[in-house]
Formats: structure tokens, C-alpha cells, sequence
């Protein structure tokens, strides 16, 4: 039976359905809420006080570092002197903390706010030469503002107190509900609330209007202007909204720290952040949260066990550039893929094929240059060197024979089972019978 | 007057000397679209390299052995790494030199240490050249000044008298267009990260008796050179000189000339506070150019990109 | 439990407390300055100084109290005050109490306020704060507090004794002063004034300068006003590569009058000094070491240099810090209890290898000591620094500088 009828009848009209926003689901909301549960449960797993300030620490570099992927990644906007806005936000907060007899009724949890007004009042300043145009102008400009205010504030002692900088005590208000933030782990839990009060603002922020336009002007700007939005005045509101969150990190720095410096504004600050949020991975929200972490690891606990530490760092970005450039989240998120399709399986074999071997050449190579380091510095006499909790002596050949063929045979195996993997991925990412 | 002609020998030296450093820069970036953040990186190694030749062979040897050596490793550089990232846009090269920078000044240190060395200047040279008004001019920054001379003239002959220079010229405003002609533009820009990266490196062995050599050598130079390939523009090589000469001016001058902010406002009727440390203006009150010298090249970058973005003689927008 | 495995646990559990028991048998110092980073050579320098005389001083001598030895415990604060405290943090959790660092007044700025609140947050974990090389006055004036102790000559007491030096030099009429743009520079430039108007007001001042810190590439430019003005002597108190650069500077330029320095021995800059700044260079600083002042000393340095030949004994004062730090607390009979040791430390009186007395003034916790003149020079040494053949040689003492110098420290003891 033909029904030709049917074939050219159009589909019923449609009333126009408004987009609406993704709603609130479990889902969505579950890794926020396992976020803040870890951030609570943290303090009791790691107790020393130690712990507890280079996780102050962390939770302060996320903060600078999700308002740096605020311009980088989803701005498009390099910038190399991001770390003014922390700082300036800073010195306000510890000036604020020595005013004390005008701001003592106002708690200390609320002090952050200012550093964050602050903060987007200077990058509506700058942002509004800074922001014509994007790319590398935009990066030499922000170069030149950061540098200049940090050789000012050598110069400007009244407000960045020269070489020493500033310091405040943040005991000098009223108590807040009893608490008078004498101890760390009182710290640790006002950092900690700001820290998701921040990153869900700026994860919502990424969800507007204005945060989805900030990707659109990334990708194409000028497809962006046919649109009818201006692709300058977006880029500058996202300066000024990564400029508030930096003003609450640096007024959380003060709180912790009690003192800013000339050093949270200086070009090392802001390459730093950049290095963070790189190694982190700028394509995901949670790209800089993972890069804070392992950075601020790295530089508390690894500078601890070698003095070479920085030359690792340096490798290991180097790397992430020329081979993951989408970053620690980039290489999290490949998985996701096979991991939908059930097939994660099909990797393991090849991983612990290649990765094992890539481990030991890493520690062969790391073990190889801190043998030849300690050859070349280490005082005379001096010739007994622990790594790995083996004592032994640093001139003799054994040790550094034995991580160069560490070095080289894991290289070898690695390169012979990397095809290997390279397969297993493609199959992985292929669902079942289709074309790989 | 005898000052003045010493200040614009003074300045002329280290613009010239920021002028081979800036160049090979702007080159690069004109070709390659990469801001090479390690510039001041190979500098460095400029100067490690020769200090490391003149310790066996002296000083001379290291001249003429170490800024190949560093074209070599900038070369191979541009071709191991760079070459990679390119496909990933600019923001990850401008990563990777920032990345590279970091890498070398640690490799740096790892190799010789991290004290400052002492790469010294040629005993030849350790007198005084001449002198102006009870002020010396020593003989190496003549020498200095003569090196710089002769490597422009011969960027610049062999830019736009050779066939090679005219390739890169042409590279240098229509890539695209010179690929389709049939030349190897890969090799070209091998060839033309090596020659800058190499320039830098004569800088570096010139530089480094005199600026002394040490780890940080890389860092106090690299955003200057930054601001004065903006100032100049970008890509443009008569920018760069005339850009590193003011540059190398302004700040002989504003030091040499202690004209302080306390006059000016006085002049202009303000009285100064008495005592000078309790107020709060005493910042501005102690003004002197000297302290502003090294700020007034972000300053002027920044006047410049934001009113004439193209800078002083740029062609190309970024 | 199976017998092997109690054997076990109880064999690890004996090894833990004994580990436990033998490592609290260590008297532990942080040191924490910097060991990475621009400054690191001055920073891995003292270590080795300190590590050194731990060993000499007091471990070879069989420890303090029942037979507890130093141990130096390096923690790496790359000059940033940040990065100090946190540190700092480490250190009091691993269960240290005396803290040294002297590299950078900003960063001992930062130190001596967060121990100042730490020792009142938390009263059972105190800390003393051994500033061994930090010569801002402030920290034992305005800023002084009782677990905070100076074992360097502060920079107005330096200038105090180098002033009595030129007040007897005739031949200088025109002085030229010139220092680092931050508290410490401008500390120097004003009791350069100071001390200079009062003991010898005809000398004239012709030049009282500035820079920015780290940042001037070549002083060329000052040089020639120094030349310019006709100074007869030029007083800085740079150190580091400024410190060398303006040394270098000065002497390209033909400056042939004395140049009086705080910092230009050491860490490379006498090598790289050398020739050109021999007779011309000077050095205000404790410590004779040219020629040696005893035996015992001469000794010391010998074995130093035979354990390490790159090194130099150009921090001498380290020395007192852990010799006085053995005493108070042999005083004091206890380690831990950081109060009565630092009582036992004020008003100390203690023999300086290096020659004459030292004495820790209680009303500031400033140490009191001789300060000398020293010239860079490579005639009449026993030792030289950086294997360069210079070092610097005493031309003239100030015995206990400043001990009548005045202070505004009002310190809240415990």
C-alpha cells in the first residue's frame, strides 16, 4: 500500500521552545557536594599544622588559578600580569587588618570581599586599554602593567611598604561567633568556604550568558561581532570578574599569611600561575583545581626531598606543552570516552606495558641527575648521597651505571609498546563494530 | 655638554647592545608569529658558553665559538620543539618558550652552580680608551660598540643584498606565499631561529663581563627586551634599533640626571612637608629619576600599545 | 597472634620508639634561608658554616647536657617571605625550636612577627628566632621581641664603627652614599648622615642615592657622579650582584678613593672583584680572619677549608650562634623549655673564636661585639676567599661597637 500522502505532508508546527538552563540534578550537583565533604573531612586526615597551611595554601592557589583560566581558558587571553590583582587585593586586606579601630566591628570572614572590590577596580582600570584587543598585545600589555606596578611598589612605600611590604594581625577584630582565628585549622575552614563559594561562582559565572560569549569570542571573535556581541566589551567583563575572584584570593593570602610583599605582584607570581594552570589543564573547569594541587605539592614537598626540584618542574612542563596541551585534566578527560563505552578494559594491559617502563626511565633519569648533581656540588668529602632511602656513595660508578640503564632500558620498552597503545586506544575509543 | 656627549656614549652602548638582543627577537616573531620567551634565555647561555671556552682557550676562541654554539641548540630547539607545538596555536609556543626559559636558566644553575662567575674582561682590553671631562670611557665598551655596528651591517646587508635575505623578507610578510613558491620555509625558519637565537648569543659573550654572569642574567634583561621590540614594533628591525636606542638613552639620562620630584613641585608651588618621613605623600616627595629609570620603559610600552598598537615602526598586527 | 608475628610487631614497635627515643636525642636548628634560587650561593654557604660548626664546636666536643648533639636542619625559603613561613610552619611541627635565617631583613621582618605570634597562640610549642646576618635595626628597636636574638652587628652599629674610622682619616672631605632602594638602604644613607654630622661635620656629603633594588643593570652612570662630584670616599651598604656590579662599576671608572661596603667579600664577588678593587675596597664587618687572631681559630679555618675547598668562612659569626646557643642551654639545663634558655642568652657573656668578647645585651637581644675595617687586598693573608688569591685583610678595630647605643626596644618578656 503507498501512501504518497504522507511523504509530503510537513511535520506538525511547533510552538518555539525557549533554551532553558541545565537543571539542578544530582549529577551535576554530586561533585560539588563530594568536594565540600573532602574539603571537611581533610583537617582530620592531615592534622599537623603544617599540613593544615600548605592546604591553605592550595585552596588559595585554586582560587588565583580557576580567575587565571577565567581569562586563558575560557577567554583566550594569555596574560602575564594576572598576579597584580592578587596582590593589590592583598595589601588592601592587611592595611585593612592595621586599621583596626575603624573596620573592628566588621569580622574577619568578610574581609576577602574587599580584596576582591579592589581588585576589579584596578583591572577596570587596566581593562579598559587592555581589552581592545586580544592575543599578543593583550599579553604584552598586561606584561608591561605587571611589571610596572610591581617596580612601584618598591617606590609607592606608603601603600606596598617598599622591600619588607606590609603585615597585619588578623586577630584584631571582634571575635566572629567566638572564633578568633588565632589557629591555623580556624583559618583552613574560612579558606575552605571561600574556596567553594568562589569556585561555584565562577563555575556559574562560566554558565551565563556573558561566561558562554567569553568562549565564543575565544574561538572566533569575529563570528562572535556578526552575532552582535561586542567581542571587547565581553572580553572586559571577564577581565574585570577574573580580576574580583583574584582580589579574594590575595585577601585569603592575607589572611592566612599576615604579610604581602612585593613578590605577590612580581612577573614570577604570574608565570607561576600560568605554569599552574597549564599543567592543570585550561580546557576544563576543574583543570586549575588539579593544578594547584599538584603544584603546590610539588613545590612544598618535593623542594623538601632534592634541591633540583625546579629543573623537574621545568621538564614536566615542557612536556605537558609539547605532548598533553590539554594538561592533567586533558589527559583525565581522554578517558572519558572509553570509559562511556565500557571499553576502559582494553587499556590496562597496554599501560602497564608502557607506563611501568616510563616510570623507571623517569626515576632512572631523576636518579642520574641527582647523582650528577651532587657530583658536581656537594662539598668535598662529602660523598655519601641518599636517594630512595639507599645511602651510598655518590662518586662511585655502580649507582649512576645503574640509573643511566634504568634510564635507557625504560626508554626502550616504552617506545617499543607505545604503538602498542596507541592501538588500544583507538580501539577503546571506538564503539563495538564500528570502523576504528 | 661633555656630560651629555658621555651619557650618549654611555646609553649608546647598552642600546646596542639591547638592539642585538631585540633583533633577533623581532625576526623571529616577524617569521614565525612566536614571541620567544627564552630570548633572553640563549643571552644567557651566550655568555656561559664563552665563559666556559675562555677558560681553556680565552676569550676570543669564545667570541667566535659560542654564539654558533648557541644558534645550534636554538636550532635544534625550533626543530625538536618548537616545530611541534606550532600546530597547537600561539598560546601554547608563547607556553613553551616560557617553559624553555625556565628549563635553561635551571639547567644553567644544575651545570655551574649557582653563585656568579667570573667571566672577566679580555686583559687587552683593560684600559681606557679615552676620556671626556675627568670621565673614562673604557676600552671594551668601544669594542663593545664596534661589534654591535658590525653585526647590524651585516644583518642588514645580508637581508636585503643577498638572495637568502630576500627569501626571509619576503617570509617575513607573506609565509604562506613563499611556501607556494617552492622554498623550503621549515628550514628557512630553522635557519632564522638559529641566526636570532645566535645574535643573542654574541650579545651574551659581549654582555657578560660587564653585566656579570649569573643564573638570574636571563630574567633582569627579558622583559626589557620585550618592551623594546613592542616599542619598536613588531617585526621590524629599524624599530628595534630605534627602539633600543631610546630606550638605552632615556634610562643613561633619567640616571645620570638626579632630577628629582621635589623641585618640580616646588616649582610649581607646592611646599614640602615638614618632616618628610611622616607624610603621606612622602613617597612622591623623594621622587628621583634614577629610581624611575628602569619603570620608564613600561611606561612608554604601554602609552604605545595603547594609542599606536602597531608601535613605532610596525607593519604587521599582531 | 602467631609467635613470629608478635616477634615482629613488638621488634617494630621497639625500633620505632627506639628511633623515636634516639632522634630526640638531636638538638635540632632549622636553618632556613636560601638554598635555590638567585641568592642560593650565599644561602648554601651558610649552611655549610653552620653544619660545620655544629660538628667542630659542639658535636666533636660530646654534644650539650647528656650527650645531646646539634643536628642543622636546612629548609629552603628561596628569599620569599611566603615561602619563610610556611617553613617556618614545617619546622615547629617537626618539632624544632630554634630557628636561624639572616639572609634578607624582609624576610627576618616576616620571621620575627609570625614567631612573636605564634610563641603567644601557642605557649607550648614556643620557638626562638636566631638572627644571625638580618642588620635592619628595626628588628632590635621598634620591632624587637624576647624570643628574637641578633648576632650580627646592626646596621646602625656598623656605621657607627665605620665612621670613627673616616672621622680620623683627614684626607676624606667628600663623601658619596649610595645604597638599595628599601629599608635597609635607606637605614645606611641615614645613619651615614647621622653618625657622619656628628663626628665630623666638615665632611661634606655629595651624593646621597637610591636605586632600585636588583633591578640596575650597569652603574656607569652613578660611577660618573661619583667621579663627577669629586668624592673622596663612596659608603654602601649594597650586597649581592648590586654589590658587585657598582664595585666593578666604580673601579672601570677610575674611582681611586676608598669604597666602604657592608657585604663585598664572599660568594663570588672577591673572585670576581680581584685585581681591580685590591687596596680600594673595603669591608665593615665582625670577625678578624686575616691575620688569625689565634691558633684556635686559624685551626678552625684550616679544617674547614679541608672539608670544604669551595668554601669560605665569610659568615664568622656563626661561630658565636651555636656556641652561645650550647651555653644557654647547658645554663639553662633544659632544650625544650625555649624561655629559660633565652634568659640564659641575654646577658651572655661568651669568648668569640675570632678574638675578644661578645656580649648579648638584654635590654635588645643585640650582640655586642668588635667591629673591624677590613681591605680587599690579596697581601698579608692566611686565607683567601673563592680560591681567588684576595681576601680581606683587618685594618682597624672598633672594640664592642656599640655598646652605649641607644634603643626604643620595649620588650614584653614572659
Amino acid at each position: 500500500m503507498t501512501e504518497p500522502d504522507q511523504k509530503h505532508t510537513p511535520p506538525p508546527a511547533r510552538t518555539p521552545v525557549r533554551a532553558r538552563p541545565a537543571p539542578v540534578t544530582l549529577a551535576n550537583a554530586l561533585p560539588w557536594i563530594l568536594g565540600g565533604l573532602f574539603l571537611l573531612a581533610m583537617p582530620f586526615i592531615f592534622q599537623s599544622n603544617s599540613a593544615i597551611t600548605i592546604m591553605n595554601q592550595m585552596a588559595i592557589t585554586i582560587i588565583f588559578a580557576l580567575s587565571y583560566n577565567m581569562l586563558l581558558g575560557q577567554g583566550g587571553m594569555l596574560s602575564f600580569g594576572h598576579a597584580v590583582y592578587m596582590g593589590v587585593g592583598g595589601f588592601l586586606c592587611v592595611h585593612i587588618m592595621n586599621w583596626g579601630d575603624v573596620f573592628a566591628l566588621m569580622p574577619l570572614p568578610v574581609l576577602p570581599v574587599f580584596g576582591g572590590v579592589f581588585g576589579m577596580g584596578l583591572a577596570l582600570i587596566v581593562g579598559s586599554f587592555s581589552t581592545r584587543k586580544a592575543g599578543t598585545i593583550f599579553a604584552m600589555i598586561s606584561l608591561g602593567v605587571g611589571e610596572l606596578i610591581a617596580a612601584c611598589s618598591v617606590i609607592i612605600v606608603a601603600f606596598f611598604g617598599g622591600e619588607e611590604g606590609i603585615s597585619g594581625d588578623r586577630t584584631y577584630g571582634l571575635p566572629f561567633f567566638g572564633v578568633e582565628f588565632l589557629h591555623q585549622i580556624e583559618v583552613y575552614y574560612l579558606t575552605a568556604f571561600w574556596l567553594m563559594l568562589s569556585a561555584l561562582l565562577m563555575f556559574l559565572f562560566s554558565r551565563t550568558p556573558i561566561g558562554r560569549m567569553a568562549n565564543a569570542v575565544r574561538d572566533n571573535p569575529e563570528r562572535a561581532e556578526f552575532l552582535g556581541y561586542s567581542a571587547r566589551w565581553v572580553r572586559f567583563y571577564s577581565f574585570v570578574a577574573a580580576g574580583f575572584f583574584a582580589g579574594i584570593a590575595g585577601g585569603l593570602f592575607a589572611i592566612n599569611y599576615e604579610i604581602l610583599t612585593e613578590e605577590n605582584l612580581n612577573l614570577a607570581t604570574s608565570g607561576q600561575i600560568l605554569l599552574v594552570t597549564f599543567l592543570g589543564g585550561v580546557g576544563f573547569f576543574f583543570g586549575p583545581i588539579l593544578g594547584a594541587i599538584l603544584f603546590t605539592l610539588l613545590q612544598t614537598v618535593l623542594s623538601l626531598q632534592t634541591e633540583i626540584w625546579q629543573l623537574y618542574v621545568g621538564v614536566l612542563f615542557l612536556a605537558t606543552v609539547m605532548y598533553f596541551p590539554g594538561g592533567l585534566a586533558g589527559v583525565l578527560m581522554m578517558h572519558a570516552l572509553p570509559l562511556r563505552l565500557g571499553r576502559a578494559g582494553l587499556l590496562v594491559g597496554p599501560y602497564i606495558r608502557t607506563l611501568v617502563p616510563a616510570v623507571v626511565c623517569a626515576l632512572g633519569a631523576a636518579s642520574a641527575m641527582e647523582i650528577l648533581f651532587h657530583l658536581r656540588h656537594a662539598a668535598l668529602g662529602e660523598s655519601e648521597m641518599t636517594l630512595f632511602w639507599i645511602t651510598f656513595d655518590s662518586h662511585a660508578p655502580l649507582p649512576l651505571a645503574i640509573a643511566a640503564v634504568a634510564a635507557v632500558a625504560g626508554f626502550w620498552l616504552a617506545r617499543r609498546s607505545a604503538p602498542a597503545m596507541a592501538e588500544a586506544w583507538h580501539k577503546a575509543s571506538t564503539p563495538h563494530g564500528g570502523a576504528a | 655638554m661633555d656630560l651629555i656627549l658621555v651619557n650618549l656614549i654611555d646609553g649608546l652602548v647598552t642600546g646596542l647592545l639591547l638592539f642585538m638582543l631585540s633583533a633577533g627577537l623581532t625576526l623571529i616573531f616577524s617569521m614565525m608569529g612566536v614571541l620567544n620567551f627564552a630570548h633572553a634565555s640563549f643571552y644567557m647561555l651566550g655568555a656561559y658558553f664563552a665563559y666556559q671556552v675562555s677558560v681553556y682557550l680565552g676569550f676570543w676562541m669564545g667570541l667566535l665559538i659560542a654564539p654558533p654554539a648557541v644558534g645550534l641548540v636554538g636550532a635544534m630547539i625550533e626543530r625538536y620543539g618548537l616545530r611541534r607545538v606550532h600546530q597547537y596555536g600561539h598560546v601554547p609556543e608563547l607556553i613553551f618558550t616560557f617553559g624553555l626559559a625556565l628549563l635553561i636558566e635551571e639547567a644553567v644553575q644544575f651545570i655551574w652552580g649557582k653563585d656568579q662567575i667570573a667571566y672577566n674582561i679580555p686583559e687587552v682590553l683593560q684600559f681606557t680608551a679615552f676620556s671626556i671631562a675627568g670621565n673614562s670611557i673604557p676600552a671594551y665598551k668601544v669594542f663593545m660598540i664596534f661589534i654591535s655596528v658590525a653585526i647590524f651591517l651585516a644583518l642588514l646587508f645580508v637581508l636585503t643584498r643577498t638572495r637568502v635575505g630576500m627569501i626571509i623578507q619576503a617570509a617575513l610578510s607573506y609565509p604562506r606565499t613563499v611556501e607556494a613558491l617552492g622554498h623550503n620555509v621549515p628550514l628557512i625558519f630553522m635557519g632564522v631561529f638559529g641566526v636570532g637565537t645566535g645574535l643573542a648569543g654574541v650579545a651574551g659573550v659581549i654582555a657578560g663581563p660587564v653585566l656579570s654572569t649569573f643564573p638570574g642574567m636571563a630574567v633582569v634583561l627579558g622583559s626589557i627586551v620585550f618592551v623594546t621590540i613592542v616599542i619598536g614594533g613588531l617585526g621590524s628591525l629599524w624599530g628595534a634599533l630605534v627602539a633600543s636606542l631610546l630606550i638605552g638613552w632615556i634610562t643613561t639620562f633619567a640616571k645620570s640626571y638626579n632630577l628629582r620630584m621635589e623641585d618640580l613641585l616646588t616649582g610649581i608651588g607646592f611646599s614640602r612637608p615638614e618632616p618628610i618621613w611622616d607624610s603621606a605623600w612622602a613617597d612622591l616627595w623623594t621622587l628621583t629619576s634614577p629610581q624611575i629609570a628602569d619603570i620608564l620603559p613600561y611606561l612608554l610600552m604601554i602609552l604605545i600599545l595603547a594609542f599606536r598598537p602597531y608601535g613605532l615602526f610596525g607593519k604587521r598586527d599582531v | 597472634m602467631r609467635k613470629s608475628m608478635k616477634l615482629g610487631l613488638g621488634a617494630v614497635l621497639a625500633l620505632t620508639v627506639g628511633a623515636g627515643a634516639a632522634l630526640a636525642d638531636n638538638i635540632k636548628i632549622a636553618y632556613i634561608d636560601p638554598l635555590s634560587g638567585p641568592f642560593a650561593s650565599t644561602g648554601s654557604n651558610g649552611l655549610t658554616q653552620y653544619q660545620f660548626a655544629a660538628e667542630r664546636l659542639v658535636n666533636e666536643a660530646g654534644g650539650v647536657l647528656d650527650g645531646q648533639m646539634f643536628e642543622i636542619v636546612p629548609f629552603d625559603n628561596k628569599v620569599s617571605p611566603k615561602e619563610s613561613l610556611i617553613q617556618l610552619q614545617v619546622a615547629i611541627d617537626q618539632g624544632i625550636r630554634y630557628i636561624a635565617q639572616g639572609n634578607s631583613s624582609g624576610v627576618a621582618h616576616a620571621l620575627t612577627e609570625a614567631i612573636d605570634k605564634h610563641n603567644r597562640r601557642n605557649p607550648d610549642s614556643r620557638v626562638l628566632f636566631l638572627n644571625y646576618s638580618a642588620v635592619d635595626p628595626a628588628l632590635t628597636n621598634d620591632d624587637c621581641n624576647f624570643w628574637h636574638f641578633r648576632f650580627d652587628a646592626n646596621a646602625d652599629i656598623k656605621m657607627d664603627a665605620l665612621t670613627d674610622v673616616i672621622a680620623k682619616n683627614d684626607a676624606i672631605k667628600k663623601v658619596y652614599v649610595i645604597g638599595q632602594d628599601y629599608s635597609f638602604g635607606k637605614a645606611v644613607a641615614a645613619a651615614t648622615v647621622r653618625f657622619l654630622g656628628e663626628k665630623r661635620p666638615d665632611i661634606e656629603i655629595v651624593g646621597n642615592e637610591l636605586h632600585p633594588i636588583g633591578k640596575v643593570k650597569d652603574f656607569t652612570p652613578y660611577a660618573r657622579k661619583i667621579v663627577a662630584a669629586e668624592s673622596d670616599a663612596v659608603i654602601t651598604g649594597n650586597w649581592g650582584a648590586d654589590m658587585l656590579n657598582l664595585g666593578k662599576s666604580l673601579v672601570e671608572n677610575d674611582f681611586a678613593g676608598p669604597v666602604y661596603t657592608y657585604y663585598a667579600a664572599g660568594s663570588g664577588i672577591t673572585a670576581a672583584i680581584g685585581e681591580s678593587g685590591k687596596g680600594t675596597i673595603r669591608l665593615v664587618a665582625q670577625g678578624q680572619i686575616n691575620p688569625p687572631p689565634s691558633e684556635e681559630a686559624a685551626e678552625y679555618y684550616r679544617a674547614f677549608e679541608a672539608k670544604y675547598p669551595d668554601g669560605n668562612v665569610d659568615q664568622s659569626r656563626i661561630t658565636n650562634v651555636i656556641g652561645m646557643l650550647a651555653e644557654a642551654i647547658k645554663t639553662a639545663g633544659s632544650a625544650t623549655d625555649v624561655v629559660a634558655v633565652g634568659k640564659a642568652l641575654e646577658g651572655m657573656e661568651y669568648d668569640d673564636l675570632w678574638g675578644g668578647k661578645v656580649y648579648m645585651r638584654p635590654q635588645d637581644h643585640q650582640l655586642i661585639q668588635d667591629v673591624h675595617i677590613h681591605v680587599h687586598t690579596d697581601e698579608g693573608l692566611t686565607f683567601d676567599y673563592d680560591k681567588s688569591g684576595f681576601g680581606v685583610l683587618v685594618e682597624d678595630t672598633i672594640e664592642m661597637a656599640g655598646m652605649d647605643s641607644p634603643t626604643t626596644c620595649k620588650m614584653k618578656r614572659p
